[in-house]
């Protein structure tokens, strides 16, 4: 009966227009609708199928600002059982590696944890590293990028995907998970769902209750900083290749001048 | 641009939250395909089903949810601005459910409704015959009373969903006494001696299945009569008032989808060096479109509201069915014209929308019939 933490973020909805904030290069976490990660929702579904197989709780711990809320009652509405939200405004353009350590420290707070699953990145201001530095944390074993996830007893096994193929990684329990776009597809929670999400419990934190010093944190003492932001610029028309009966031939050296072949 | 609407509460906000990802995401991307292909959304109505959303309007106690037609009704044109069959395939079944759940004894309710309401079965509403359709006290399907048995005979026509459904609310004959020898049965789609005809084929609405049902000697337990012998008309009449809520709120949905198509495609044309957007006369069809989509909505809104109040509804109820449908006809006609030539192929959905409209004109209730409702209420008062 794994009792499971699944890490939650909430992102801009990519449908919507994303950007930087002018003054300090943080996300404009305001101009957007705000939506639970897609990967996250991945990450919930797969807690909520093992919790279905084997039994066992799944608690919610996601870190940001009081809107968060949404995205955490989100993962509730799907079955999730409980929440932990750290919020506090020192936390405002906190680096990967401060991000991590509260996260860690609100693992702390939950009970006997056998399991922890997160997405493996964001769709928002991300580094892809979370996973792997909060398991470095906790000293627990990282199993990053599963597409598959098997749970016997105290083992677990994880089919993990990477350009070269697949990686077959088996650890014990306690350990941390990042779950990729092929693991599962999200169920949609039902309406009653979202009603009982209402009454399930939300423990809300600040760095000072997980006994962090606000001065660690937050964007005057992060590791990096954005020095300078620019919008992705529009794509440039593309090459024409004129076929005058070696177009083939053509395309092949464009492509190896690319690099790409 | 969504409709912009006034909710009574965060659990409807929430709610409609939930209908708009389903549209956005698992509806509004295969309409088009589906219906060219007429191919009928039964996976469609399941995740409606795991969602919660197939028993809304109905108590909590046998799997509904206890909303107000107000909520509802919206549920209904959210989904329907994303996917027309759809949407009339939700209301179809909230009506299907009706008899049941308002005049079946707890029995009754407690054996059939769980599964109606909070599974992903899906219901037909069979009172229309070939000879019976505006004049539906005509009907002749005859269910004779044998020992604990019905045996039915008879052909229901242009039933929704029928060949796909899992029940039927089938009203037929069990005495001569016209109008007054009509009763209700709740028909299992599985019973033997019932059988759907081959779907008509239809101008739109394409990818929901219209289909002749057939009773043939159909042996029906007498259990699964609701109400009692001689109530059924009532029952067909009655559940049609609120019905019709659902027609107008999927005709207002249609002629919002027709509006968003026409603004976003006025925006980017240009002709004569100018958006078109932009000359007065294509600026006031839309404005139009936008009064006509709006003014129906705050109709149906109305009578929903007296309806979840408990006060009479009927009248508002026929009233908002003309308003929100005669509204879909002319702003997806107009929609068709914003889009021009473009407007008249396949490859834009507002040729769609116009085809759907039409049938929204006809179904429960021809709009000459919405007319004898009001008057006949009219001259009541
Ligand atoms: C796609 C589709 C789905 C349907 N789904 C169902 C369903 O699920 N269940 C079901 O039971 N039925 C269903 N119907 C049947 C529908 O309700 C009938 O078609 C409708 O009631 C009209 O009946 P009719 O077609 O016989 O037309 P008629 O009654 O023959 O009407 C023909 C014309 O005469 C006019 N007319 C008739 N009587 C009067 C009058 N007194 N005063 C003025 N004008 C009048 C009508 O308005 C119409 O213009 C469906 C129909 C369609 C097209």
């Amino acid at each position: 009966m794994p009792n499971i933490v699944v890490l939650v973020k909430q992102v801009p909805d990519t449908y919507s227009e994303r950007r930087l904030s002018d003054s300090d290069h943080t996300l404009d976490r305001d101009s957007a609708d705000a939506v639970l990660d897609e990967i996250n929702e991945r990450a919930v579904e797969e807690a909520l199928l093992i919790k279905e197989a084997q039994g066992g709780e799944v608690t919610v711990l996601s870190v940001g600002p009081d809107r968060a809320t949404e995205a955490i009652r989100k993962a509730l509405s799907m079955g999730a059982d409980k929440a932990v939200h750290v919020s506090d405004p020192a936390l405002h353009g906190s680096c990967v590696i401060q991000t991590s350590k509260v996260i860690a420290a609100a693992v702390g707070k939950v009970d006997g944890v056998d399991l922890v699953i997160a997405g493996n990145e964001a769709t928002d201001g991300r580094s892809g590293a979370v996973p792997a530095i909060l398991a470095e944390l906790l000293g627990y074993p990282q199993l990053t990028h599963a597409r598959k996830v098997v749970i016997e007893g105290t083992t677990i096994k994880v089919t993990r995907e990477t350009d070269e193929g697949l990686t077959h990684l088996e650890a014990s329990l306690p350990a941390v998970v990042s779950v990729g776009e092929k693991i599962n597809e999200p169920r949609y929670p039902s309406f009653k769902g979202i009603m009982a999400a209402k009454k399930k419990p939300v423990e809300t934190l600040t760095v000072a209750d997980l006994g962090i010093d606000a001065g660690e944190v937050g964007l005057a003492s992060a590791t990096s900083t954005v020095v300078e932001a620019a919008p992705k610029p529009p794509r440039a028309a593309g090459q024409k290749v004129e076929d005058e009966g070696d177009g083939g031939a053509k395309i092949a050296e464009y492509l190896v001048g690319q690099k790409l072949i | 641009m969504p409709a912009d609407r006034l909710l009574p509460d965060t659990d409807a906000e929430d709610l409609l939250k939930l209908v708009r990802e389903i549209a956005r995401e698992e509806l509004a991307p295969d309409a088009a395909k589906h219906e060219e292909a007429g191919q009928f959304p039964r996976e469609q109505f399941r995740l409606l089903g795991r969602s919660g959303l197939l028993g809304l309007p109905y108590a909590e106690r046998w799997g509904g949810a206890d909303l107000s037609y107000e909520v509802y009704l919206q549920v209904v044109e959210e989904i329907a601005a994303a996917w027309m069959s759809v949407g009339v395939g939700l209301s179809v079944h909230t009506m299907s459910c009706w008899a049941l759940a308002q005049h079946g004894t707890d029995e009754q309710r407690d054996r059939f409704l769980p599964d109606m309401l909070g599974g992903d079965l899906l219901g037909a509403y069979a009172l229309s015959e070939t000879h019976a359709g505006s004049d539906a006290a005509a009907l002749s399907t005859r269910a004779r009373r044998d020992g604990a048995e019905y045996t039915v005979s008879g052909t229901k026509a242009w039933i929704t969903h029928g060949g796909e459904a899992d029940f039927y609310t089938t009203m037929v004959r069990t005495s001569d006494d016209g109008p007054r020898g009509i009763s209700c049965l709740l028909v299992d789609a599985a019973t033997p001696g019932l059988t759907a005809a081959p779907p008509e084929r239809k101008m739109g609405l394409t990818g929901s299945t219209t289909a002749q049902v057939v009773f043939d000697g159909a042996r029906v337990p007498a259990d699964r009569l609701i109400g009692a012998e001689g109530d059924g008309l009532r029952f067909a009449l009655d559940a049609l008032n609120s019905g019709r809520l659902g027609i107008a709120a999927c005709a207002v949905g249609l002629a919002q989808a027709a509006l968003d198509e026409a603004v976003a495609y006025a925006k980017q044309r240009s002709q004569f060096d100018r958006a078109i957007v932009d000359f007065q006369g294509v600026e006031f069809l839309l404005a139009d479109m936008a009064a006509a989509v709006e003014s129906a909505r705050a109709t149906y809104l109305e009578a929903a509201r007296r309806r979840d109040r408990g006060l009479p509804f009927v009248r508002q109820a026929s009233i908002a069915k003309l308003v929100a449908t005669d509204a879909a006809m002319k702003v997806t006609t107009d929609a068709v014209q914003v889009l021009g030539g473009a407007g008249y192929t396949r490859d834009f959905p507002v040729e769609r929308f116009m085809r759907e409209a039409k049938v929204t004109q006809i179904f429960e209730g021809t709009n000459q019939i919405q007319r004898v409702v009001i008057a006949r209420q009219l001259k009541r008062s």
